[in-house]
């Protein structure tokens, strides 16, 4: 039981490298220390799928592969629907008495494109078929692999090459499609958000998310150096700073039931130890042109959204 | 081997589909509901709903989804199946190359409608036309027999370790699909052994290893990678000779279906009709070639030496059976349910010219575009080709090489 | 990249990948290197569990932190994380 499952750092280190190194991510790659992390919690037999995007394409640069387990990537905008009929052909061939293992996890993987717009569709219908499998979002805000152009999970204000800091239109318009509460919406059993930098209650809530029967939606912030525009060393600080600062509260829904986990649970006890909005954007070349005076404006509006966001999460998580 | 006991059932093209995926054994049927196509799934979900048959049934939420699953249940070593038509299947495209280049043989049975806009839902083959790039086998059908009979063996050609790539067998809309025909069915037990439980053939891993070709995780194997110039080129050339060795087992599974069923088509890849001393001839797939076969009755019993071509497997493209059973006609007159829009005609005329250019003897061949959107093909209009047929045989000249027929001027 | 090409006839079906990456040796990338003052290091081993390319070991015989430079791409996480700042990113 994931609950129960202690662990220390040193015995994950004993645990194989299931993404091997030599994969061509680049320096500094947020979505790759959460893959790596993830794939610690593997339990057992497991089939991983991926999405078109940043991480299959340096895992899977023919002949080469980084997966020591099985993997198939098919398209971009199915994953959910391939982890759909290999859960199904798993149940039917155990069934049929063609499957030596008694349970195989399967998990697919997905960036933003892949979940937030191009994805939806096949993810929204894999959770309400009741696939049994874990769906992990690595969500590096933008479509990285084609090029950092913006996507459903871009934040208000950010610089991508299809959303640019104009001089008239400063960045992304539109805001962040709150991905995690629509799978909640969804009635699956579990849900959560997670960040490289707590690795700890990033790898607890992937074994829940294998754990549970039925779907389960792993939202993992994914810092990604060349997209947001920060030197490639500071990958975890960015992935800690989005939790300190509420961008990215980390909690989890069991069956529907929100709960916020302890690294955001700290800040709504003791609002004090809340790091400004600000500090955030400050460190990233991607908001860079919201510190103008022409756009500051954006700041305010980035924050009232975080701000608001968060009352909400609060109020969900009954510590309103 | 001898023939099985057979029982006559009354069942429309889409029944007889389902029919067929009932006794195969089938692990997962994914699909999503198109008319004319959704008898097929309707009644399959009868049979899972009461307990006929061990087979997963997934509703999924599209096609593009559900060919998605197919695949990836086929890689992970199950036996699967779909149908769709018109859009359903144009939804599809992207991921039919992708089936494919994965060499998943996936069965998907076609109901032929026409595509869009406006929106038709009746008899019309641009559908599966269009995907004659995508790597598939193609087998038309003639009738629901047919439909049952081909479903059947369509299994054993994509499953077949030499092959390895998904199979589509086409039905006509309504004219098939949602006709009641007396269809023979073969006993469970003699399907149940006609198409076996799936052969996995094996291929070496990254661990240096020859492996099953499956997602195992006893022995990890990474699919769908990023091939860039370098490899690309390699892996396609790999489906095409898997293509080659087609036609040599579609005739094979014909045959030992033939030998269990007492059925043949042709010789599982061309159904002459008549055409041994044939002059004038006309060549097309799917349901019309019935209607024609009356019109060839009639022409023969007046003396005139008129045949028909049906082509059962459209891909692989079936040059040398061709040549040899047309060679000697004078005439030929190739009817299209569908067109390439621009093209100096349509695909069947297209692929029929280009394999007699390089034949010993040049029949005049002429292209009769019809029946788009499920217009009907009767006797009459096909009387008329003949006619003019003879014509071309008397005056040894084509006043029009490409014509519409049946269209309102 | 493999400078012995194989053709269509002896390259494993549907892209089949038949090789690990541990074989392509991204420590090439880099310009900085990761160096450990051993003396600081407590092995609390958050580097490796930051490292995006398992590019840290952790040798539990002779407990001691082993850098991988064949695939270190010199990013610079690990020195940013060490809390005893152990870790320094040299100029190769």
């Amino acid at each position: 039981m994931a609950s129960e499952w202690k662990f220390t750092i040193k015995d994950l280190a004993e645990k194989p490298e299931l993404f091997m190194p030599g994969h061509r991510a680049c320096a500094g790659c947020g979505p790759a220390v959460a893959y790596r992390q993830i794939l610690k919690a593997a339990r057992g037999p497991i089939i991983a799928t991926n999405a078109t995007g940043c991480m299959e394409v340096v895992s899977t640069i023919y002949p080469y592969t980084a997966w020591r387990i099985p993997y198939i990537h098919t398209a971009f905008e199915n994953v959910a629907a391939n982890a759909a009929g290999i859960e199904t052909a798993l149940k039917v061939m155990k069934r049929k008495g063609r499957l030596k293992h008694d349970h195989v996890d399967v998990v697919a993987f997905a960036g933003d494109g892949g979940t937030y717009d191009i994805g939806i569709q096949a993810l929204s219908g894999a959770v309400e078929r009741g696939h049994d499998f874990l769906f992990v979002l690595y969500d590096n805000e933008a479509y990285m692999n084609t090029g950092i152009q913006r996507s459903g999970g871009t934040p208000h204000g950010a610089w991508t090459t299809t959303s640019p800091a104009g001089r008239v239109i400063p960045g992304k318009p539109e805001y962040k499609k709150p991905i995690a509460d629509i799978m909640v919406a969804h009635g699956i059993p579990y849900v959560a958000t997670a960040s490289p930098a707590y690795w700890r209650d990033l790898i607890i809530k992937t074994r829940k998310g294998l754990e549970v029967e039925g779907p389960a939606f792993l939202h993992a912030l994914a810092p990604c150096p060349r997209g947001w525009r920060y030197d490639t060393g500071k990958t975890i600080e960015m992935a800690r700073l989005a939790v300190e600062t509420c961008v990215f509260p980390l909690w989890e829904a069991v069956d529907g039931e929100y709960s916020l986990s302890a690294p955001s649970k700290v800040i709504a006890l003791k609002p004090e130890r809340r790091k400004p909005v600000r500090e955030y954007l400050k460190v990233q070349g991607r908001f860079r042109h919201l510190f103008t005076p022409e756009f500051e404006h954006v700041i305010n509006e980035i924050e009232q959204i975080v701000d608001k966001r968060w009352s909400m999460l609060l109020k969900k998580c009954g510590m309103a | 081997m001898a023939l099985a006991k057979q029982t006559v059932l009354a069942l429309s093209g889409d029944e007889a589909v389902a029919y067929a995926v009932k006794q195969s054994d089938v692990d997962l049927v994914a699909a999503y509901p198109i008319t004319p196509q959704t008898i097929i799934v309707e009644k399959f979900s009868e049979y899972v709903h009461d307990g006929e048959v061990n087979t997963e049934f997934m509703c999924a939420e599209s096609e593009h989804s559900a060919l998605t699953a197919c695949l990836a249940a086929a890689a992970t070593g199950a036996r699967t199946f779909t149908a769709s038509a018109s859009a359903g299947l144009a939804l599809m495209h992207e991921i039919l190359y992708v089936t494919a280049g994965c060499r998943a043989p996936v069965v998907m049975a076609i109901v032929n409608r026409a595509l869009s806009a406006p929106i038709n839902i009746h008899c019309d083959h641009a559908d599966s036309m269009v995907e004659r790039d995508a790597s598939w086998i193609q087998i038309y059908v003639e009738n629901s027999q047919e439909a049952y009979d081909s479903t059947i063996q369509a299994f054993k050609i994509a499953e077949d370790p030499d092959i390895l790539l998904p199979a589509m067998v086409m039905l006509d809309a309504f004219f098939l699909s949602h006709t009641l025909e007396s269809v023979k069915v073969l006993p469970n037990e003699a399907i149940l052994k006609f198409v076996g439980t799936r052969k996995i053939p094996l291929v070496r891993s990254h661990e240096d290893k020859l492996v099953p070709f499956k997602l195992d995780p006893e022995n990890p194997v990474t699919m769908g990678p990023l091939d860039l110039y370098d490899y690309y080129f390699e892996h396609k050339r790999q489906q095409e000779e898997a293509m080659q060795r087609a036609p040599q087992t579609i005739k094979q599974v014909h045959d030992e279906y033939g030998k269990i069923s007492g059925r043949r088509y042709g010789n599982g890849l061309v159904d002459p009709y008549r055409l041994e001393d044939a002059e004038i001839a006309t060549i097309c797939v799917g349901s019309t070639a019935g209607t024609t076969k009356t019109v060839v009755d009639q022409l023969r019993a007046k003396g005139v030496k008129a045949g028909l071509l049906r082509l059962r497997s459209y891909r692989p493209f079936p040059s040398q059976d061709i040549t040899k059973v047309v060679g000697n006609v004078k005439a030929i007159a190739v009817m299209d349910r569908s067109h390439s829009f621009g093209a100096h005609g349509s695909p069947i005329f297209h692929e029929l010219r280009h394999v007699l250019y390089d034949a010993q003897t040049h029949p005049q061949v002429v292209n009769y575009i019809y029946g788009l959107g499920g217009r009907d093909m009767p006797q009459t209009l096909i009387h008329e080709i003949y006619k003019d047929l003879q014509k071309i045989v008397k005056t040894k000249r084509v006043e029009k090489p490409v014509q519409f027929i049946g269209v309102r001027e | 990249m493999t400078s012995k090409q194989k053709g269509w006839k002896e390259v494993p079906i549907a892209g089949v990948c038949w090789t690990p990456t541990t074989d392509y040796l991204t420590g090439d990338w880099r310009t900085f290197k990761p160096v450990l003052d051993r003396e600081k290091c407590t092995k609390c081993l958050l580097c490796y569990v930051y490292c995006p390319d398992g590019a840290i070991e952790w040798k539990r015989k002779e407990e001691e932190i082993e850098f991988n430079y064949k695939y270190c791409k010199g990013c610079g996480i690990c020195a940013n994380e060490c809390t005893q700042e152990a870790i320094k990113m040299v100029l190769e």
